[in-house]
Protein backbone atom coordinates (compact mmCIF):
# COMPACT_ATOMS: atom_id res chain seq x y z
CA UNK A 1 0.00 0.00 0.00
CA UNK A 2 1.03 3.06 -0.76
CA UNK A 3 1.49 6.23 2.21
CA UNK A 4 2.84 9.09 2.53
CA UNK A 5 5.89 7.28 4.12
CA UNK A 6 6.76 4.56 2.22
CA UNK A 7 5.83 5.58 -0.89
CA UNK A 8 5.39 3.29 -3.97
CA UNK A 9 8.67 2.46 -5.82
CA UNK A 10 7.65 2.64 -9.54
CA UNK A 11 8.96 -1.14 -11.09
CA UNK A 12 10.47 0.56 -14.20
CA UNK A 13 10.23 -1.32 -17.12
CA UNK A 14 7.56 -0.78 -20.01
CA UNK A 15 4.59 0.68 -19.19
CA UNK A 16 1.41 -0.50 -20.69
CA UNK A 17 -0.79 2.86 -19.74
CA UNK A 18 -0.16 4.23 -23.39
CA UNK A 19 -1.20 0.92 -24.83
CA UNK A 20 -4.74 1.40 -23.42
CA UNK A 21 -4.84 4.73 -24.29
CA UNK A 22 -3.71 4.51 -27.54
CA UNK A 23 -6.52 1.94 -28.65
CA UNK A 24 -9.09 4.18 -26.98
CA UNK A 25 -7.81 6.72 -29.30
CA UNK A 26 -8.18 4.23 -32.02
CA UNK A 27 -11.57 3.69 -31.48
CA UNK A 28 -12.31 7.37 -31.50
CA UNK A 29 -10.86 7.37 -35.16
CA UNK A 30 -7.38 8.62 -34.10
CA UNK A 31 -5.06 6.36 -35.92
CA UNK A 32 -1.27 6.36 -34.93
CA UNK A 33 0.91 8.33 -37.54
CA UNK A 34 2.71 6.35 -40.52
CA UNK A 35 6.37 6.53 -40.77
CA UNK A 36 8.49 7.14 -44.16
CA UNK A 37 10.31 4.17 -45.24
CA UNK A 38 13.18 4.19 -47.26
CA UNK A 39 12.67 1.85 -49.75
CA UNK A 40 16.12 1.40 -50.58
CA UNK A 41 18.93 -0.53 -52.65
CA UNK A 42 22.36 -0.34 -50.64
CA UNK A 43 25.05 -2.48 -50.83
CA UNK A 44 29.15 -2.95 -50.10
CA UNK A 45 32.07 -5.12 -50.75
CA UNK A 46 35.43 -5.08 -49.69
CA UNK A 47 38.08 -4.81 -52.36
CA UNK A 48 42.33 -4.49 -52.05
CA UNK A 49 42.69 -1.56 -50.91
CA UNK A 50 39.41 -1.52 -48.81
CA UNK A 51 35.51 -1.06 -49.19
CA UNK A 52 33.11 0.76 -51.42
CA UNK A 53 29.73 1.60 -50.14
CA UNK A 54 26.83 2.08 -52.52
CA UNK A 55 23.46 3.48 -51.94
CA UNK A 56 19.95 4.78 -53.89
CA UNK A 57 18.75 8.16 -52.63
CA UNK A 58 15.23 7.43 -52.79
CA UNK A 59 12.88 7.93 -49.65
CA UNK A 60 9.31 7.03 -50.31
CA UNK A 61 6.23 7.28 -48.12
CA UNK A 62 3.28 4.25 -49.15
CA UNK A 63 3.33 4.92 -53.04
CA UNK A 64 4.53 8.65 -53.11
CA UNK A 65 8.16 9.37 -53.43
CA UNK A 66 8.89 12.17 -49.92
CA UNK A 67 12.64 12.91 -50.56
CA UNK A 68 14.37 12.20 -54.71
CA UNK A 69 17.57 13.09 -53.22
CA UNK A 70 17.99 11.58 -49.48
CA UNK A 71 21.57 10.43 -48.02
CA UNK A 72 21.57 6.96 -47.12
CA UNK A 73 25.61 6.88 -46.25
CA UNK A 74 26.00 7.42 -42.42
CA UNK A 75 29.49 8.46 -41.08
CA UNK A 76 30.10 6.17 -38.04
CA UNK A 77 34.01 7.19 -37.61
CA UNK A 78 36.50 8.60 -40.07
CA UNK A 79 37.16 5.49 -41.33
CA UNK A 80 33.65 3.60 -40.95
CA UNK A 81 30.61 3.90 -42.71
CA UNK A 82 26.82 2.39 -42.84
CA UNK A 83 24.84 2.35 -45.20
CA UNK A 84 20.85 2.44 -43.89
CA UNK A 85 17.60 0.87 -45.02
CA UNK A 86 14.34 0.75 -43.04
CA UNK A 87 12.25 3.51 -41.29
CA UNK A 88 14.14 6.82 -42.32
CA UNK A 89 14.37 7.89 -38.36
CA UNK A 90 15.54 5.00 -37.69
CA UNK A 91 18.53 4.48 -39.63
CA UNK A 92 18.91 8.30 -39.20
CA UNK A 93 19.29 8.33 -35.42
CA UNK A 94 20.76 4.56 -34.61
CA UNK A 95 23.80 5.30 -36.88
CA UNK A 96 24.00 9.01 -34.85
CA UNK A 97 23.97 7.35 -31.70
CA UNK A 98 26.83 4.51 -32.24
CA UNK A 99 28.67 7.32 -34.30
CA UNK A 100 28.78 9.45 -30.38
CA UNK A 101 29.48 5.92 -28.98
CA UNK A 102 32.02 4.69 -30.98
CA UNK A 103 33.94 8.52 -30.54
CA UNK A 104 33.50 8.51 -26.82
CA UNK A 105 34.98 5.12 -26.50
CA UNK A 106 38.01 6.00 -28.79
CA UNK A 107 38.55 8.50 -26.18
CA UNK A 108 38.24 7.00 -23.66
CA UNK A 109 40.59 3.63 -24.92
CA UNK A 110 43.21 6.28 -26.71
CA UNK A 111 42.93 4.16 -30.03
CA UNK A 112 41.08 3.72 -32.80
CA UNK A 113 37.79 1.73 -32.64
CA UNK A 114 37.78 -1.03 -35.30
CA UNK A 115 35.32 -2.08 -37.14
CA UNK A 116 33.96 -5.52 -34.98
CA UNK A 117 33.03 -2.81 -32.31
CA UNK A 118 30.33 -0.71 -34.34
CA UNK A 119 28.97 -4.08 -35.69
CA UNK A 120 28.79 -5.20 -31.90
CA UNK A 121 27.78 -1.94 -30.81
CA UNK A 122 24.79 -1.82 -33.48
CA UNK A 123 23.97 -5.87 -33.18
CA UNK A 124 23.28 -5.33 -29.38
CA UNK A 125 20.89 -2.26 -29.53
CA UNK A 126 19.58 -3.39 -32.62
CA UNK A 127 18.65 -6.80 -30.53
CA UNK A 128 17.54 -5.16 -27.50
CA UNK A 129 14.51 -3.39 -29.78
CA UNK A 130 13.51 -6.62 -31.07
CA UNK A 131 13.15 -5.96 -33.99
CA UNK A 132 11.13 -3.05 -33.70
CA UNK A 133 13.61 -0.03 -34.50
CA UNK A 134 13.56 -0.88 -38.21
CA UNK A 135 17.21 -0.26 -39.72
CA UNK A 136 18.90 -2.57 -42.40
CA UNK A 137 22.64 -1.89 -42.50
CA UNK A 138 25.64 -2.50 -44.37
CA UNK A 139 28.46 -1.52 -42.17
CA UNK A 140 32.16 -1.06 -43.98
CA UNK A 141 35.17 -0.11 -42.73
CA UNK A 142 38.73 -0.06 -42.89
CA UNK A 143 40.87 -0.71 -39.76
CA UNK A 144 44.19 -2.17 -38.49
CA UNK A 145 42.91 -5.86 -39.02
CA UNK A 146 41.80 -4.96 -42.32
CA UNK A 147 38.90 -4.38 -44.46
CA UNK A 148 35.21 -5.48 -43.19
CA UNK A 149 31.71 -5.52 -44.47
CA UNK A 150 28.78 -6.40 -42.01
CA UNK A 151 25.07 -6.87 -43.69
CA UNK A 152 22.74 -6.13 -40.02
CA UNK A 153 19.62 -7.05 -39.86
CA UNK A 154 17.01 -4.73 -37.62
CA UNK A 155 16.61 -8.27 -35.24
CA UNK A 156 20.43 -8.12 -34.26
CA UNK A 157 21.67 -10.75 -36.24
CA UNK A 158 24.74 -9.96 -38.50
CA UNK A 159 26.83 -11.69 -41.34
CA UNK A 160 30.50 -10.80 -41.97
CA UNK A 161 30.57 -10.83 -45.50
CA UNK A 162 32.87 -10.10 -48.85
CA UNK A 163 29.95 -8.25 -50.20
CA UNK A 164 26.38 -7.44 -49.12
CA UNK A 165 23.08 -5.59 -50.19
CA UNK A 166 20.03 -4.73 -48.07
CA UNK A 167 16.48 -3.03 -49.07
CA UNK A 168 14.05 -3.61 -51.18
CA UNK A 169 16.58 -3.35 -54.07
CA UNK A 170 18.95 -6.25 -52.46
CA UNK A 171 17.79 -8.67 -54.87
CA UNK A 172 18.65 -6.43 -58.18
CA UNK A 173 21.92 -5.18 -56.53
CA UNK A 174 23.01 -9.07 -55.79
CA UNK A 175 22.19 -9.99 -59.14
CA UNK A 176 24.81 -7.60 -60.51
CA UNK A 177 27.59 -9.02 -57.32
CA UNK A 178 26.53 -12.25 -57.84
CA UNK A 179 27.61 -11.63 -61.78
CA UNK A 180 30.59 -9.48 -61.55
CA UNK A 181 32.46 -10.20 -58.12
CA UNK A 182 36.03 -11.52 -57.94
CA UNK A 183 38.47 -12.09 -55.15
CA UNK A 184 41.18 -8.83 -54.98
CA UNK A 185 39.11 -6.35 -57.02
CA UNK A 186 40.91 -3.27 -57.79
CA UNK A 187 38.87 -0.19 -56.94
CA UNK A 188 37.69 1.14 -60.63
CA UNK A 189 36.23 -2.57 -60.97
CA UNK A 190 35.20 -2.52 -57.51
CA UNK A 191 33.52 0.57 -57.75
CA UNK A 192 31.67 0.09 -61.32
CA UNK A 193 31.03 -3.03 -59.96
CA UNK A 194 28.89 -0.77 -56.80
CA UNK A 195 27.69 1.43 -59.69
CA UNK A 196 25.85 -1.37 -61.65
CA UNK A 197 24.60 -2.81 -58.51
CA UNK A 198 22.56 0.37 -57.13
CA UNK A 199 21.79 0.83 -60.94
CA UNK A 200 19.80 -2.46 -61.32
CA UNK A 201 17.99 -1.54 -58.16
CA UNK A 202 17.05 1.93 -59.08
CA UNK A 203 15.89 0.94 -62.16
CA UNK A 204 14.15 -2.28 -61.59
CA UNK A 205 13.19 -1.55 -57.82
CA UNK A 206 9.88 0.93 -57.55
CA UNK A 207 11.09 1.50 -54.04
CA UNK A 208 14.70 2.85 -55.13
CA UNK A 209 15.35 5.78 -57.55
CA UNK A 210 17.26 9.10 -58.66
CA UNK A 211 21.30 8.95 -57.68
CA UNK A 212 24.25 6.26 -57.02
CA UNK A 213 25.64 7.44 -54.10
CA UNK A 214 28.96 5.68 -53.65
CA UNK A 215 31.77 6.08 -51.02
CA UNK A 216 35.42 4.63 -51.67
CA UNK A 217 37.13 3.85 -47.83
CA UNK A 218 40.55 3.06 -48.60
CA UNK A 219 43.35 1.31 -46.69
CA UNK A 220 46.04 4.56 -47.50
CA UNK A 221 43.70 7.19 -46.34
CA UNK A 222 42.84 8.63 -43.48
CA UNK A 223 39.76 10.37 -44.40
CA UNK A 224 36.91 9.45 -47.19
CA UNK A 225 34.05 11.69 -48.16
CA UNK A 226 30.91 10.62 -49.79
CA UNK A 227 30.53 11.22 -53.54
CA UNK A 228 27.21 12.53 -53.86
CA UNK A 229 26.11 12.05 -56.26
CA UNK A 230 28.24 9.61 -58.07
CA UNK A 231 25.75 9.17 -60.73
CA UNK A 232 22.11 10.69 -62.08
CA UNK A 233 19.93 7.64 -62.90
CA UNK A 234 16.58 9.04 -62.54
CA UNK A 235 16.31 12.36 -64.90
CA UNK A 236 13.70 14.87 -64.85
CA UNK A 237 11.78 14.79 -68.23
CA UNK A 238 11.80 18.46 -70.25
CA UNK A 239 8.52 20.26 -69.68
CA UNK A 240 6.91 21.45 -72.57
CA UNK A 241 4.99 24.39 -71.48
CA UNK A 242 5.70 27.56 -69.37
CA UNK A 243 3.74 27.65 -66.06
CA UNK A 244 4.55 31.67 -65.08
CA UNK A 245 1.43 33.25 -63.68
CA UNK A 246 0.77 36.74 -64.67
CA UNK A 247 1.14 39.22 -61.78
CA UNK A 248 -2.67 39.38 -60.08
CA UNK A 249 -3.51 35.95 -60.49
CA UNK A 250 -4.22 34.84 -57.06
CA UNK A 251 -7.09 37.06 -55.58
CA UNK A 252 -6.16 40.15 -53.05
CA UNK A 253 -9.02 39.08 -50.14
CA UNK A 254 -8.40 41.77 -47.93
CA UNK A 255 -5.31 44.15 -47.21
CA UNK A 256 -4.28 45.37 -43.82
CA UNK A 257 -0.93 47.13 -42.93
CA UNK A 258 0.69 47.12 -39.74
CA UNK A 259 3.17 49.87 -39.36
CA UNK A 260 5.86 48.89 -37.51
CA UNK A 261 6.27 51.58 -34.52
CA UNK A 262 9.98 52.87 -34.22
CA UNK A 263 9.89 54.33 -30.76
CA UNK A 264 13.13 56.59 -30.17
CA UNK A 265 14.43 57.29 -26.56
CA UNK A 266 17.23 59.47 -25.71
CA UNK A 267 19.80 58.14 -23.05
CA UNK A 268 22.05 61.21 -22.28
CA UNK A 269 24.88 59.77 -20.05
CA UNK A 270 27.06 62.62 -17.92
CA UNK A 271 30.76 61.63 -17.09
CA UNK A 272 31.45 62.41 -13.41
CA UNK A 273 32.68 66.17 -12.84
CA UNK A 274 34.74 65.21 -10.40
CA UNK B 1 0.19 -7.92 -54.52
CA UNK B 2 -2.63 -8.25 -52.84
CA UNK B 3 -4.76 -5.58 -52.00
CA UNK B 4 -5.07 -4.88 -48.21
CA UNK B 5 -7.90 -4.38 -46.40
CA UNK B 6 -5.71 -2.01 -43.41
CA UNK B 7 -4.68 1.17 -44.12
CA UNK B 8 -1.49 1.15 -46.27
CA UNK B 9 2.06 0.73 -44.60
CA UNK B 10 0.65 1.73 -41.13
CA UNK B 11 0.18 -0.81 -38.52
CA UNK B 12 -3.33 -1.07 -35.82
CA UNK B 13 -2.86 -0.73 -31.64
CA UNK B 14 -6.31 -3.04 -32.24
CA UNK B 15 -4.90 -5.40 -34.19
CA UNK B 16 -1.66 -5.89 -31.55
CA UNK B 17 -4.54 -5.97 -29.15
CA UNK B 18 -7.02 -8.77 -30.46
CA UNK B 19 -3.83 -11.23 -31.76
CA UNK B 20 -6.53 -13.89 -30.95
CA UNK B 21 -7.48 -16.58 -33.84
CA UNK B 22 -6.38 -16.09 -37.07
CA UNK B 23 -9.13 -15.02 -39.55
CA UNK B 24 -8.54 -15.35 -43.22
CA UNK B 25 -9.93 -13.47 -45.96
CA UNK B 26 -10.48 -14.15 -49.91
CA UNK B 27 -7.86 -11.34 -51.29
CA UNK B 28 -8.94 -11.54 -55.42
CA UNK B 29 -7.15 -8.52 -56.21
CA UNK B 30 -3.94 -6.41 -57.12
CA UNK B 31 -3.09 -3.33 -58.03
CA UNK B 32 -1.12 -3.06 -60.62
CA UNK B 33 -0.77 0.95 -60.82
CA UNK B 34 -0.55 3.15 -63.98
CA UNK B 35 -2.62 6.56 -64.77
CA UNK B 36 -4.35 7.93 -67.26
CA UNK B 37 -5.49 11.04 -68.07
CA UNK B 38 -7.82 12.79 -70.74
CA UNK B 39 -8.71 16.34 -71.77
CA UNK B 40 -11.51 17.17 -74.50
CA UNK B 41 -11.96 20.48 -76.13
CA UNK B 42 -13.44 21.86 -79.14
CA UNK B 43 -13.25 19.53 -82.76
CA UNK B 44 -10.63 17.03 -80.16
CA UNK B 45 -10.61 14.78 -77.39
CA UNK B 46 -7.15 13.80 -75.95
CA UNK B 47 -6.24 10.78 -73.56
CA UNK B 48 -3.15 9.42 -72.88
CA UNK B 49 -1.72 6.12 -70.10
CA UNK B 50 1.72 5.32 -68.67
CA UNK B 51 3.34 2.17 -69.99
CA UNK B 52 4.18 0.88 -66.71
CA UNK B 53 2.77 -2.22 -65.34
CA UNK B 54 3.74 -3.32 -61.66
CA UNK B 55 2.87 -4.79 -58.94
CA UNK B 56 4.35 -3.94 -55.31
CA UNK B 57 7.85 -2.72 -55.53
CA UNK B 58 8.61 -4.79 -59.09
CA UNK B 59 7.99 -3.49 -62.66
CA UNK B 60 6.26 -6.16 -64.97
CA UNK B 61 6.47 -3.93 -67.64
CA UNK B 62 7.74 -0.98 -69.06
CA UNK B 63 5.35 -1.18 -72.03
CA UNK B 64 2.07 -1.35 -71.96
CA UNK B 65 0.15 1.24 -72.54
CA UNK B 66 -3.55 1.27 -71.18
CA UNK B 67 -6.04 2.59 -73.51
CA UNK B 68 -8.37 0.57 -76.03
CA UNK B 69 -9.77 2.51 -79.33
CA UNK B 70 -13.32 1.04 -79.01
CA UNK B 71 -14.01 2.57 -82.15
CA UNK B 72 -13.27 5.56 -84.82
CA UNK B 73 -13.87 8.38 -82.66
CA UNK B 74 -13.91 6.94 -78.66
CA UNK B 75 -10.91 5.24 -76.59
CA UNK B 76 -10.75 3.70 -73.17
CA UNK B 77 -8.37 4.02 -70.52
CA UNK B 78 -8.49 1.79 -67.68
CA UNK B 79 -5.71 1.21 -65.15
CA UNK B 80 -5.64 -0.72 -61.80
CA UNK B 81 -6.19 -4.46 -61.26
CA UNK B 82 -4.61 -5.63 -64.61
CA UNK B 83 -6.76 -9.05 -64.56
CA UNK B 84 -10.18 -7.16 -64.03
CA UNK B 85 -8.64 -4.14 -67.23
CA UNK B 86 -8.45 -7.54 -69.77
CA UNK B 87 -12.06 -8.91 -68.43
CA UNK B 88 -13.77 -5.64 -68.23
CA UNK B 89 -12.19 -4.63 -72.36
CA UNK B 90 -13.38 -7.67 -73.45
CA UNK B 91 -16.83 -7.65 -72.26
CA UNK B 92 -17.07 -4.09 -73.66
CA UNK B 93 -15.43 -5.00 -77.15
CA UNK B 94 -18.46 -8.20 -77.33
CA UNK B 95 -21.18 -5.69 -75.76
CA UNK B 96 -20.13 -3.19 -78.76
CA UNK B 97 -20.28 -5.97 -81.97
CA UNK B 98 -24.09 -7.06 -80.66
CA UNK B 99 -24.48 -3.38 -80.64
CA UNK B 100 -23.11 -2.90 -84.18
CA UNK B 101 -25.47 -5.92 -85.52
CA UNK B 102 -28.57 -5.31 -83.84
CA UNK B 103 -28.49 -1.13 -84.70
CA UNK B 104 -26.45 -1.59 -87.73
CA UNK B 105 -24.40 1.59 -86.63
CA UNK B 106 -20.76 2.11 -84.61
CA UNK B 107 -22.24 3.57 -80.90
CA UNK B 108 -21.20 6.91 -79.98
CA UNK B 109 -19.27 7.53 -77.25
CA UNK B 110 -22.33 8.57 -74.84
CA UNK B 111 -23.67 5.69 -75.90
CA UNK B 112 -20.79 3.79 -74.52
CA UNK B 113 -20.01 5.77 -71.42
CA UNK B 114 -24.06 4.58 -70.55
CA UNK B 115 -22.86 1.05 -71.02
CA UNK B 116 -19.75 0.83 -68.93
CA UNK B 117 -22.00 2.47 -66.54
CA UNK B 118 -24.37 -0.20 -66.36
CA UNK B 119 -21.68 -2.85 -66.93
CA UNK B 120 -19.80 -1.84 -64.11
CA UNK B 121 -23.14 -1.63 -61.87
CA UNK B 122 -24.07 -5.25 -62.57
CA UNK B 123 -20.83 -6.06 -60.55
CA UNK B 124 -21.81 -3.86 -57.75
CA UNK B 125 -20.84 -6.44 -54.86
CA UNK B 126 -17.89 -7.91 -56.93
CA UNK B 127 -16.33 -5.48 -58.70
CA UNK B 128 -14.18 -4.52 -61.59
CA UNK B 129 -11.12 -2.81 -59.82
CA UNK B 130 -10.29 -0.38 -62.17
CA UNK B 131 -10.21 3.35 -62.86
CA UNK B 132 -11.87 4.05 -66.13
CA UNK B 133 -11.63 7.16 -68.38
CA UNK B 134 -13.47 7.30 -71.85
CA UNK B 135 -12.67 9.98 -74.67
CA UNK B 136 -14.37 10.97 -77.83
CA UNK B 137 -16.14 13.15 -79.77
CA UNK B 138 -19.93 13.77 -79.84
CA UNK B 139 -22.46 14.13 -82.94
CA UNK B 140 -21.57 18.09 -83.19
CA UNK B 141 -17.65 16.69 -83.15
CA UNK B 142 -16.63 18.42 -79.90
CA UNK B 143 -14.55 16.80 -77.55
CA UNK B 144 -16.13 14.70 -74.38
CA UNK B 145 -14.84 12.87 -71.33
CA UNK B 146 -16.33 10.54 -68.90
CA UNK B 147 -14.75 9.63 -65.87
CA UNK B 148 -16.57 6.35 -63.28
CA UNK B 149 -15.37 5.19 -59.98
CA UNK B 150 -15.09 1.11 -59.87
CA UNK B 151 -18.45 0.87 -59.09
CA UNK B 152 -20.56 2.64 -62.37
CA UNK B 153 -20.60 6.04 -61.00
CA UNK B 154 -20.50 8.10 -64.53
CA UNK B 155 -19.73 12.23 -64.72
CA UNK B 156 -18.96 14.04 -67.74
CA UNK B 157 -16.11 16.31 -67.51
CA UNK B 158 -13.94 18.74 -69.36
CA UNK B 159 -10.72 16.60 -68.25
CA UNK B 160 -10.17 14.39 -65.72
CA UNK B 161 -6.87 12.15 -64.21
CA UNK B 162 -7.15 8.75 -63.26
CA UNK B 163 -5.35 5.92 -61.62
CA UNK B 164 -2.21 6.09 -59.51
CA UNK B 165 -1.36 9.29 -59.70
CA UNK B 166 -5.20 10.75 -60.01
CA UNK B 167 -5.38 12.52 -56.80
CA UNK B 168 -1.80 14.13 -57.66
CA UNK B 169 -2.78 15.29 -61.40
CA UNK B 170 -6.02 16.25 -61.09
CA UNK B 171 -5.66 19.67 -58.93
CA UNK B 172 -3.22 20.55 -61.79
CA UNK B 173 -5.44 20.02 -64.07
CA UNK B 174 -8.32 21.93 -62.34
CA UNK B 175 -6.12 25.31 -62.76
CA UNK B 176 -4.35 24.90 -65.80
CA UNK B 177 -7.52 23.80 -67.96
CA UNK B 178 -10.68 24.51 -65.47
CA UNK B 179 -8.70 27.80 -64.83
CA UNK B 180 -9.67 27.63 -61.43
CA UNK B 181 -8.51 29.96 -58.66
CA UNK B 182 -7.51 32.50 -61.40
CA UNK B 183 -8.57 36.34 -61.21
CA UNK B 184 -7.00 36.76 -64.74
CA UNK B 185 -7.35 33.50 -66.76
CA UNK B 186 -6.20 33.32 -70.39
CA UNK B 187 -8.96 33.86 -73.03
CA UNK B 188 -8.31 32.14 -75.68
CA UNK B 189 -9.59 28.44 -75.93
CA UNK B 190 -7.78 25.20 -75.15
CA UNK B 191 -5.95 24.59 -78.24
CA UNK B 192 -4.84 20.65 -79.32
CA UNK B 193 -1.21 21.93 -78.78
CA UNK B 194 -1.28 23.40 -75.69
CA UNK B 195 -3.71 20.44 -74.16
CA UNK B 196 -1.06 18.43 -75.56
CA UNK B 197 1.75 19.87 -74.13
CA UNK B 198 0.13 20.21 -70.67
CA UNK B 199 -0.73 16.29 -70.89
CA UNK B 200 2.93 15.23 -71.13
CA UNK B 201 4.16 17.68 -68.63
CA UNK B 202 1.51 16.34 -66.32
CA UNK B 203 2.87 13.11 -66.52
CA UNK B 204 6.39 14.15 -66.22
CA UNK B 205 5.48 15.54 -63.10
CA UNK B 206 3.69 12.33 -62.14
CA UNK B 207 6.59 10.01 -62.63
CA UNK B 208 8.93 12.69 -59.65
CA UNK B 209 6.24 11.79 -57.30
CA UNK B 210 4.42 8.74 -58.26
CA UNK B 211 6.16 5.20 -57.84
CA UNK B 212 3.51 3.60 -60.23
CA UNK B 213 3.91 5.65 -63.17
CA UNK B 214 6.59 5.87 -65.44
CA UNK B 215 8.76 4.37 -67.94
CA UNK B 216 6.68 5.90 -70.74
CA UNK B 217 3.18 7.42 -72.33
CA UNK B 218 0.98 6.96 -75.22
CA UNK B 219 -1.43 9.92 -76.01
CA UNK B 220 -4.27 9.44 -78.25
CA UNK B 221 -5.73 11.87 -80.73
CA UNK B 222 -9.25 11.80 -81.49
CA UNK B 223 -9.80 14.35 -83.95
CA UNK B 224 -12.89 13.99 -86.77
CA UNK B 225 -10.00 12.40 -89.16
CA UNK B 226 -10.12 9.38 -86.44
CA UNK B 227 -7.16 8.31 -83.65
CA UNK B 228 -3.52 9.30 -83.85
CA UNK B 229 -1.04 8.57 -81.49
CA UNK B 230 2.12 9.89 -80.11
CA UNK B 231 4.47 8.66 -77.51
CA UNK B 232 7.09 9.98 -74.94
CA UNK B 233 9.29 8.30 -72.81
CA UNK B 234 9.49 9.06 -68.44
CA UNK B 235 11.72 8.36 -66.49
CA UNK B 236 12.64 4.69 -65.83
CA UNK B 237 13.13 4.32 -62.33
Amino acid sequence: MATGLAPEIPSGGFSFGNFQRNLSLEVQGLHPPKAIKTGTTICGLTFNNGVVLGADTRATAGNVVADKNCSKIHRLAPKIFCCGAGTAADTEMTTRNIESQLELLRLNMGREVPVVVANRLLKQMLFRYQGYVSAALVLGGVDKFGSHIYCIYPHGSTDKLPYATMGSGSLAAMAVFERGWKLDMDEAYAVQLVRDAIAAGITNDLGSGSNVDINIIRRDEPKTKIIRPYEEIGLRGKRHGKYTYQKGTTKVLETEVIPIVVEEEEVVQRMDED
Amino acid sequence: MAMSLMRPGGFSYSELANAGPVQHHFSPYTDNGGSIVAVAGKGFALIASDTRLSTGYSILTRDQPKLYDLNSNTVLGCSGCWCDVLSETRLIEARMKLYKHEHQKEMSPGAVAQMLATILYSRRFFPYYVSNVVAGLDANGQGVVYSYDPVGHCDQNLFHAGGSSGALLQPLLDNQIGLLNMEIKPTEPLTLERAKGIIKDVFISAAERDIYTGDGILLKIITKDGITQESMKLRHD
